[in-house]
Formats: C-alpha cells, sequence, structure tokens
C-alpha cells in the first residue's frame, strides 16, 4: 500500500517537473522572440544549417563543387541557367556557395568545440584557485595570448603549416581559447564567493564536484551566448584565413577563396565576388542577431 | 597675531591641497609605471611565443632560407651563422640579444635586414591605422550620442540596422565593395598604393601627411589624404558600427538616472547634460571596445593592405608568410604585439582619467 502511494506522487511529481519544463521552454521562447529580429536570425541559421547538410540535393550542379572545367560556359553572368553567373572555369557559383556553407560551419563548430572546453576547464581552475600559484601562471599564460590580435596569432600559425582546412582551424583554435578562459576566469572569481559554494565547501564537497557541478552550469548562459556570437565570428576569421590562401585549398569551395580569386577580375565579373561577399554577410548577420536573441533571453534570470 | 593666524591656515590648507595633487599625480604615476612593467612582462613572453612558433613547427630553416637546391656544405653554413645547432634555449638568447639591439636578422624575400623593412613600412600602417581609429571614435561617438538623443526615431532604427550589417561584413568585403564602387562605377578615388606617381616627398617621419605637411607640398598631402579614404574607411566601418551601438546603450542606461532628471529640471541646457552627465560616465565601455577594435583592425589591415596595394608592414607580413620568411613573420608578429600593447596602455590611461576607480 506504501509502495504503491510512493509510486503515485513519483509519477505526480515527474509530471509536475515536466509540465515545469514545458513552462520554462515557453518562457524563454517568448523572451527570445520579443524581438523579431532574433527570430529572423534563427530562421536563417536553420536555413544555412539545412543547406550545408543536403547540399548535394539542393546544389543545381553539384559536380561543380569540385575539379571541374566547361571552358564554353566560363564567366557567364547570372542568367536562367546560372542563378549567379560561373567562374572562369564554368563553375556554378551557387552550387560552390552552398558546398562552402558546410565547410564554414564545420570550421566554425570544430574551433569553437575545442577551444571553448579549453578555455573554460583553464578559466575554472584558475578562477577556483585564485592567488595560488598555478592560477596566477594560467592568467600569465592567457595575458600573452591576449597580447596579440587573434587574426595576427591564427596567421602567424597557419603560415607556418601546411595550407589547408584543418591547420587553418588549429590555428584559431590556437589563438581562441584564452578569450573564453579569460571570460570565465571573470565569472568563476565571482561565484566562488556565492554562500552556496562555501556551503559545499564546509561540507567537504570534492574540488571538482564544486568545479564542474556547482560552478560550470553557471557559467552557461556566459558560454552559450558568446558561442553563438563567436559563430559568426569564426566564420568572418576562417574567410579571411582562406583569402590569403591559408585554409580550404582549391578546388574545393571556399567563400574567403571564391573572394579572392574574384576581386581580381574587378569590375567585369563583379558577380564572382558579390554573391560569396554576400553569402559571408548572411551568415554572420544570422549568428549575430540569433546571440542577440539569446543573450536577451539568458540575461534576466534562469528561465 | 590673528592675522598671521590667518596666513598660516591658508598656508597649511595650501600645502595641503597641494600634497592632495601630488598624492594623486603620485598614484598616477605608480598605475603608468606598473601599466609598462607589466607590459613589458607580456612582450617578454609573446617574444618567447612566437619564437617557439617560428622554430619548432615548419620544417629545417636553413632549407626554407636557401632553397631546396641549395648544398649541404652552404646549408650547414647558415646553420653555423644563425646559430641553428644549438638547443632551444640558447638560440632564443641568441635571438633576444640581437632583437634588442635592433636586428631581426636577414629578410629571405627582399635580402635586406627585417629591421630596415620594418622602419620603411611601419609608419605606412601606422598611418592608415591612426586614420581609421580618428574616424572611428568621431564617427561611432557622434553616430551613438545621435542615437540616443533621438532615441526611437527613425535615424535611430536606421543607424541600428546598418551597423547590423556593419558588424556582419568584414573588413576585406568593405574594402573590395569601395573598391567597386569609388574606382570603377564612380572613379574619383585612387585605389592603388599610398600616393600617386609624380608627387615626391622626402621621408622624414615616414608619415606621408606629416612629410608633405613639412615639405609645404598640399597638393601631395591631398593626394596621400585620397589614398587613406578608401582602406581606412574600410578598416574603420565595423568599428564604427560596434562603438555607436556600445555608446548608444550606456548613455541609454545612463539617461534614466536620478541626477540626469533633476539637471534637465533646474534648467540646465539639454546639450550640457548630455555632453556632462550623459556621455561621459558612457564613454569608459565606448573606449574599451575601441581598443578591441583596434586590435581587429591590426588583423584586418593584413587584408586591407594586400587588395589597396598598400606599401604597409602588414602587405610585407603577408609577403612574409606566404613565402614562409620567419625573420620577417617573427618581427612583424612582435611589432603588432607592442603596438597593440601600446593601445592598451594608452586606453587604460584615458580610462582612468574618466573614471578614477579604475586607479585603485
Amino acid at each position: 500500500m506504501t509502495n504503491r502511494r510512493s509510486n503515485v506522487t513519483a509519477e505526480a511529481e515527474r509530471q509536475a517537473r515536466k509540465r515545469a519544463r514545458v513552462e520554462n521552454i515557453k518562457r524563454s521562447w517568448y523572451k527570445f522572440s520579443r524581438n523579431k529580429m532574433s527570430v529572423v536570425g534563427l530562421v536563417i541559421v536553420i536555413l544555412i544549417v539545412l543547406v550545408a547538410i543536403f547540399q548535394e540535393a539542393i546544389a543545381p550542379y553539384p559536380q561543380h563543387a569540385r575539379q571541374y572545367v566547361d571552358f564554353i560556359n566560363a564567366n557567364k553572368a547570372p542568367c536562367g541557367q546560372f542563378l549567379l553567373g560561373t567562374d572562369a572555369y564554368g563553375r556554378d557559383i551557387l552550387s560552390r556557395i552552398i558546398f562552402s556553407f558546410r565547410n564554414a560551419l564545420t570550421m566554425a563548430l570544430g574551433v569553437l568545440l575545442v577551444s571553448v572546453p579549453i578555455g573554460v576547464i583553464m578559466g575554472l581552475i584558475a578562477g577556483y584557485y585564485k592567488n595560488r600559484i598555478g592560477s596566477t601562471l594560467i592568467m600569465r599564460i592567457i595575458d600573452i595570448f591576449l597580447s596579440l590580435p587573434s587574426l595576427v596569432l591564427a596567421l602567424a600559425v597557419a603560415a607556418l603549416l601546411e595550407p589547408n582546412l584543418f591547420n587553418s582551424m588549429m590555428a584559431l583554435t590556437f589563438s581562441w581559447w584564452a578569450w573564453y578562459a579569460r571570460l570565465i576566469y571573470g565569472k568563476v572569481s565571482s561565484i566562488r564567493n556565492e554562500y552556496y559554494i562555501q556551503s559545499a565547501e564546509l561540507i567537504g564537497v570534492g574540488k571538482i564536484r564544486i568545479l564542474f557541478q556547482e560552478i560550470l552550469p553557471n557559467c552557461f548562459s556566459t558560454i552559450l551566448t558568446k558561442m553563438t556570437l563567436d559563430m559568426g565570428v569564426v566564420i568572418l576569421m576562417g574567410a579571411s584565413l582562406s583569402f590569403v590562401g591559408l585554409g580550404e585549398q582549391p578546388p574545393n569551395p571556399a567563400l574567403g577563396t571564391m573572394i579572392s580569386d574574384g576581386y581580381k577580375t574587378l569590375p567585369d565579373n563583379w558577380w564572382l565576388t558579390l554573391f560569396p561577399a554576400l553569402a559571408i554577410m548572411l551568415i554572420v548577420l544570422a549568428f549575430n542577431l540569433l546571440g542577440d536573441g539569446i543573450s536577451d533571453m539568458m540575461s534576466s534570470g534562469e528561465g | 597675531m590673528p592675522r598671521l593666524w590667518a596666513a598660516a591656515c591658508i598656508a597649511g590648507r595650501w600645502s595641503l591641497l597641494i600634497s592632495g595633487r601630488m598624492e594623486v599625480k603620485m598614484k598616477t604615476l605608480k598605475f603608468i609605471l606598473h601599466r609598462f612593467l607589466w607590459s613589458l612582462f607580456v612582450l617578454f613572453g609573446l617574444s618567447i611565443l612566437i619564437f617557439c612558433i617560428a622554430r619548432v613547427i615548419p620544417g629545417d630553416a636553413a632549407t626554407m632560407a636557401l632553397g631546396t637546391r641549395a648544398t649541404e656544405e652552404a646549408k650547414e653554413m647558415y646553420r653555423e651563422q644563425n646559430h641553428l645547432n644549438e638547443s632551444l634555449p640558447v638560440q632564443y638568447v641568441y635571438w633576444l640579444k640581437s632583437a634588442v639591439q635592433g636586428d631581426f636578422g636577414q629578410s629571405t624575400q627582399t635580402r635586406r635586414a627585417v629591421a630596415t623593412d620594418i622602419k620603411e613600412f611601419l609608419p605606412a600602417t601606422l598611418e592608415l591605422i591612426l586614420f581609421a581609429a580618428i574616424l572611428e571614435i568621431v564617427g561611432g561617438i557622434l553616430l551613438g550620442v545621435l542615437c540616443a538623443r533621438y532615441a526611437g526615431s527613425w535615424f535611430d532604427n536606421l543607424i541600428r540596422i546598418v551597423s547590423y550589417v556593419g558588424i556582419s561584413v568584414p573588413a576585406f568585403v568593405w574594402a573590395i565593395i569601395f573598391m567597386l564602387l569609388f574606382s570603377f562605377l564612380w572613379p574619383i578615388l585612387p585605389t592603388i598604393g599610398r600616393i600617386s606617381a609624380g608627387y615626391t616627398v622626402p621621408s622624414v617621419t615616414g608619415f606621408m601627411l606629416i612629410d608633405s605637411l613639412l615639405a609645404g607640398n598640399f597638393a601631395a598631402m591631398g593626394d596621400a589624404f585620397k589614398h587613406l579614404i578608401m582602406p581606412g574607411t574600410a578598416l574603420a566601418l565595423t568599428g564604427i558600427a560596434q562603438s555607436a551601438r556600445i555608446t548608444r546603450g550606456s548613455m541609454m542606461e545612463n539617461v534614466n538616472k536620478d541626477y540626469v532628471g533633476s539637471e534637465i529640471a533646474s534648467g540646465m541646457p539639454l546639450r550640457r547634460v548630455y555632453a556632462r552627465y550623459v556621455l561621459r560616465p558612457a564613454a569608459a565601455p565606448t573606449i574599451a571596445i575601441i581598443a578591441l577594435d583596434i586590435a581587429a583592425m591590426l588583423g584586418n589591415a593584413f587584408l586591407v593592405e594586400v587588395i589597396y596595394s598598400y606599401p604597409g608592414i602588414s602587405k610585407y607580413g603577408i609577403n612574409a608568410i606566404l613565402n614562409k620568411d620567419l625573420n620577417a613573420i617573427v618581427a612583424v608578429v612582435l611589432i603588432i604585439g607592442i603596438t597593440f600593447l601600446l593601445v592598451n596602455i594608452l586606453v587604460d590611461l584615458i580610462s582612468s582619467v574618466l573614471d578614477p576607480r579604475i586607479r585603485a
């Protein structure tokens, strides 16, 4: 009998928790959707991700994304057959832009998925063990990394590696983690003085548990906001690297390479430059709008 | 007697006042000194970092400098000359010794001393960055103030949309768009270099505008200025958009403060209220973002200078990067690091003047 009753209450509790979660999501969505621009950003981001996933099906000429030569249709202005025109090898610009989306997104995700955990762990340790030798050392190293503009550091590292997509990602990661470390350091330094951290310390909770189960969840909103905004910035940096020739190598499509190939033929073949530039703008704009929305959503309390 | 007493009082008050001022000055001095020493340390660390990157990652430095067809003896001699056979820390000490004396070794692409190259190309980039920074400070703060003053109007909304787009377009794309617009469609601005052929300006400071002014050659000065407009604006646009948004945001926070309301109610002219009680406290975040933007400019200059064939240190750096010219890469990166550190010190000073709490 008692057993059954506890089952019933457990069930009720589960229901209540589920309802609360749905309620939370609804409230977050309400806050997010207050600003119409962030909804627009979300829609564009989703569309870009879908295009990147189904690129083979969407691109009108998937074979044009690789080595392909068709001199009869070279340098054609935008027309019915080639919506955004063709480049010097007769390859469809639209297809190449669509195929470069996946590279751009992979790059941004790859850079952030490696550099954010490194930076966050460094920041957690440095912020929690403040004023100890290890923490001071970490912060000094971070200062050194931040004493260079990140594009310059990335260029210097990428210059010395073989130019390809993976190495340009490594170069960006190398110059990116320190920003997260400093961000989290500041956040942790303020959180560690809260009462719940002190009580956890008093009852003897392990350090690792305090760091990752008490402090880290409180940093999530900061990290998520910064990551969304950074997606756009990393894509931009990646385009800058490939513009110089240190990113994805031809014949694979990359937005920066397409622009750098195209601008030499200005003003005649303007479509070679204009459309990849617009594509970069669209991606970065979408992530900026989304990031602003998320920061609105997270700003006043959790859910 | 009372007169003496009064004099003593006045003297005491003055000395107090003066000593108080001295204290403030000492504090500022201490702050500056601290920042400066700290920057020296960071610079030292940065030099180690760059040196390690340049020595560890690539393959054989001698082969890269002399080419793959060089004989083994020539390579050995090169290694001997450049202390490449020693251990890494010893190599670093050798390098640091000569770097402190201003010797960064030979460049493999120009076949000259890297220091000479840098002396030639650095002023051009500094001139460009300075121009862009002034554009950003003036443009960004002006737009931000106007937006805050007329918040919610069509102007505010227009600037908001424009600044969203401005932030999302990289500087090198702006550079290309400007080139398309103002050199091809409506050719009013020159595309290439710092100054048109035909003008000769004696090099004194290396800054083209100052040099032509010193020489009294105003035609050359105008021409040099025309060459700065497009690359400078391309570099500054992102920053203008960003600082306008930040200025507007932090001014809007201050507009609703009680003291602003009471100043307005007491009849102080609106313009003065905005300048003194709204803009000044709002300036600190703007200045912080401007420092970051200048860092971004130093990075973006690498691409913009290439597009406009602007003979600055960034174009030199890109050539070094594409040719794997190690000595030049290390020197360029270090110089940019120094520039950025100096900008940071300057910004710290300005914000400490604006907000005394920072000095504590």
